[in-house]
């Protein structure tokens, strides 16, 4: 009889708002994977022979493994002679010195992405290496960065450039032989980001990096390589999206973070990927492998991360805390809607004495959506007097999705202190209810709601990427009303 | 402003509310009293719009309206507002944050301009005084740990900020020692106008001494077992419910 008022059901619907897809030549290698075509990514990125031979042994090793099926996640198999494992935008000539040399068609598109590439909003102080499928096109404020000794460019152009870099450290925390994906990774990545500090220099600006899956059927295999020498500071900015593809792309990503002595790393990421269509159609496969080494004394690492896309999420950024007083955070918002699956969490291991870790997880589900949080802390014996604290939350909107937790603790040093929180609730109807009652519009109060819930975890991000935080949720919530 | 005929509600097929008539104009104050579980917060609650409630007969007139058109954000635009009985908490989300969000939801109903920072503070402190709320509460997560006091003066200021034309009040006075008691009145009582209604739900004659209404009703099985002036509630509070209870079941059944 009465009116209906808004049911939350109705209320998590979204539209993926880029969904757009770019126009342009790209230079393809033909699907498939063997031997020939890693050469072939190889000798198209003019690589020093220790790189090929580091992929081919990662390749050889690959063969040995299986996909893993420890996860919660469900997807049909892939076929990994159905990817074509390289695409480039083909640029003029050697790839672009500068804005100027870079498609305007590019520009663009991350114009609508809301990427600041352009000078005027690079006062606002973001550099920005974009990706563009598999090749860096425009790496901006380096010159700045260089004064101080910064480096931050393309893992290609760092392969060119600095390979003693590259090859004191790259697989030096995710070894070519982890895992499955990252395997995969080692042998076929066709760029990604690099920087190091030099010791005692704190970048003064928020590094930036835009992932972006374009080109139809590729997986995009990007690497990331931060290295904060001593006393060295650095924050650093990850997004993505991907346009609206039926089929499910691949994206299998590594990230090593280091830190020396009394050094210390932020690394953000607001990842919305295609999630797929409200029926569970299409979407990315984001399986990623990202870990922080605290090598040094006093040396710090935190991870926040808000994960609003991708069909499947599988991820656990983790911190390996070898040096004494070693300091690691994860910080983490996970929202899945309609068929969404995210099965993601960290591990923090730690090595070093009085080592200190914090977890703070936030998993929202919403339609059909599966939120796993899954977290291991270990103590190693070494590791006296270390402490962890973890507190993870979930939030379920509507009666049709479902949060898990699996927290995994070790420890094997008497001294150390773990503890472990956890609650889930529901959205309540009430709670909607009194928004509603004092006149705000139901979708806005779950947006309040949903924000209010993940609170902790924003105000870990720099100021920009909050807000942005808090519009994605939003959008990713949205809907339509009866 | 008020026009409430023959109002059944059910919950979960159970029935509670079995058929409430009820007027009420611009510039009165009415009392709703009754028993626990007489269907007080029900009636408050299915006005300001909340849908677990089953409307099974009857119609509610709001200046006119059919207030079931109506959903339950529209009704606040509209000038309805609702103290609740038991306010609830929304971690995270800071309690001015709320009260501005729900402001300028309202004023862009009514095709104001938002308010912006300076003036919105401005006027929350302004009534913060009144209510005598502690001004740290505004930056707290709403109602989260807030004392059962802190909650309903809360309720108090929230009204206060949106000046609705309905206010409906249940058990705003529960829980509260004398001084916060008195602060919640004076509250109200401020907010008494030629202009404005509000249905004070109370089990007590004390917050009625401070606010003396133009009716009182009674409810018991789900309909206004009695209806009379101030004196009636007097009458309650020297002889209790059961007499009018009696009453109420001897009509039921007769009826
Ligand atoms: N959501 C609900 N589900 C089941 N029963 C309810 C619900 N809400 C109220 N009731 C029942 O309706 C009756 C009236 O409740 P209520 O309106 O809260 O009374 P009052 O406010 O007068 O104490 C009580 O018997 C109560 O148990
Ligand atoms: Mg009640």
């Amino acid at each position: 009889m009465g009116k209906p008022a808004v049911r939350l059901d109705e209320l998590i619907d979204q539209d993926y708002r880029q969904g757009f897809s770019t126009m342009l030549e790209t230079d393809t290698v033909p699907r498939g994977l063997g031997e020939d075509v890693i050469r072939l990514i190889s000798a198209k990125k003019n690589e020093p022979e220790f790189m090929l031979d580091w992929r081919l042994r990662a390749y050889r090793h690959w063969l040995t493994m299986r996909e893993p099926q420890w996860s919660t996640v469900r997807h049909p198999p892939i076929d990994y002679q159905d990817i074509s494992y390289y695409s480039a935008p083909k640029s003029r000539g050697d790839g672009p010195r500068s804005l100027a040399d870079v498609d305007p068609e590019l520009l663009r598109t991350y114009e609508k992405l809301g990427v600041p590439l352009q000078e005027r909003e690079l006062l606002a102080g973001v550099a920005v290496d974009a990706v563009f499928d598999s090749v860096s096109v425009a790496t901006t404020f380096k010159d700045k960065l260089a004064g101080l000794g910064i480096i931050f460019c393309s893992f290609s152009e760092a392969v060119q450039e600095h390979p003693e870099l590259v090859r004191q450290y790259l697989g030096s925390v995710v070894p070519y032989s982890d895992n499955y994906f990252a395997t995969l990774n080692s042998a076929v990545f066709s760029d990604g980001s690099f920087c190091y500090i030099p010791p005692g220099v704190r970048c003064p600006m928020e590094l930036s990096t835009y992932f972006r899956i374009n080109a139809r059927n590729t997986g995009q295999f990007e690497r990331t390589l931060i290295i904060a020498d001593r006393g060295a500071y650095v924050s650093y900015l990850e997004g993505c999206t991907a346009p609206m593809r039926d089929e499910n792309q691949l994206h299998a990503a590594v990230v090593e973070l280091i830190a020396l002595d009394d050094a210390q790393i932020k690394y953000a990421t607001v990842q919305n990927w295609y999630p797929g269509d409200k029926d569970g159609k299409g979407g990315i496969y984001n399986f990623v492998t990202k870990r922080g080494d605290c090598r040094g004394a006093n040396s710090r690492i935190s991870w926040t991360q808000v994960e609003t896309g991708s069909a499947i999420t599988w991820k656990y950024p983790s911190v390996i805390l070898q040096g004494d007083n070693a300091v690691g955070e994860f910080h983490s918002v996970a929202l899945t809607n309609h068929y969404q699956q995210a099965d993601t969490g960290t591990k923090m291991i730690h090595l070093g004495r009085n080592t200190k870790s914090t977890i703070i997880s936030k998993g929202i589900s919403a339609g059909h959506g599966h939120n796993a949080y899954r977290g291991l802390v270990r103590v190693a014996k070494s590791a006296e007097g270390a402490r962890n604290y973890t507190q993870c939350d979930s939030l379920l909107l509507g009666d049709r999705c479902a949060a898990h937790t699996f927290p995994y603790i070790e420890v094997k040093n008497p001294t150390a202190r773990v503890e472990h929180e956890a609650s889930t609730s529901r959205i309540g109807e009430d709670q909607l209810f009194y928004c509603q009652s004092r006149g705000i519009a139901a979708e806005e109060a779950v947006a309040m709601i949903v924000n209010g819930f993940c609170k902790e975890v924003f105000k870990e991000l720099p100021m920009e990427f909050a807000v942005e935080a808090q519009k994605l949720l939003g959008v990713s919530l949205e809907g339509s009303i009866a | 402003m008020l026009e409430i005929t023959n109002l059944h509600v059910s919950v979960d097929g159970k029935e509670i509310l079995r058929g409430i008539d009820l007027v009420v104009q611009a510039g009165e104050v009415h009392a709703v009293m009754g028993p626990n579980g007489s269907g007080k917060s029900t009636l408050a609650q299915v006005l300001a719009g909340r849908d677990s409630y089953t409307v099974s007969a009857g119609s509610v007139r709001y200046d006119g309206r059919d207030l079931f058109a109506l959903s339950p954000e529209e009704r606040a635009r509209e000038g309805i507002f609702l103290a609740f009985q038991y306010p609830v908490e929304i971690p995270g989300v800071a309690n001015i944050y709320l009260l501005k969000a729900a402001l300028n939801a309202q004023r862009q109903h009514r095709g104001l301009p938002e308010l912006d920072a300076v003036d919105f503070l401005a006027l929350v402190r302004d009534q913060l005084k009144r209510v005598g709320m502690d001004e740290a509460l505004l930056y707290r997560p709403v109602n989260q740990g807030f004392s059962g006091g802190e909650k309903k003066r809360n309720e108090i200021l929230q009204m206060a900020v949106l000046q609705p034309k309905l206010a409906i009040l249940d058990e705003t006075d529960s829980g509260l020692d004398i001084d916060a008691l008195k602060a919640v009145a004076d509250g109200i009582e401020a907010m008494r106008r030629p202009d404005r209604a509000i249905i004070l739900v109370t089990h007590y004659q004390r917050l009625l001494d401070y606010i003396v209404p133009n009716q009182v009703h009674v409810l018991a099985q789900g309909r206004i077992a009695r209806s009379g002036g101030p004196e009636l509630a007097r009458e309650l509070e020297r002889r209790g419910y059961a007499w009018v209870e009696a009453a109420a079941a001897g009509t039921g059944a007769a009826a």
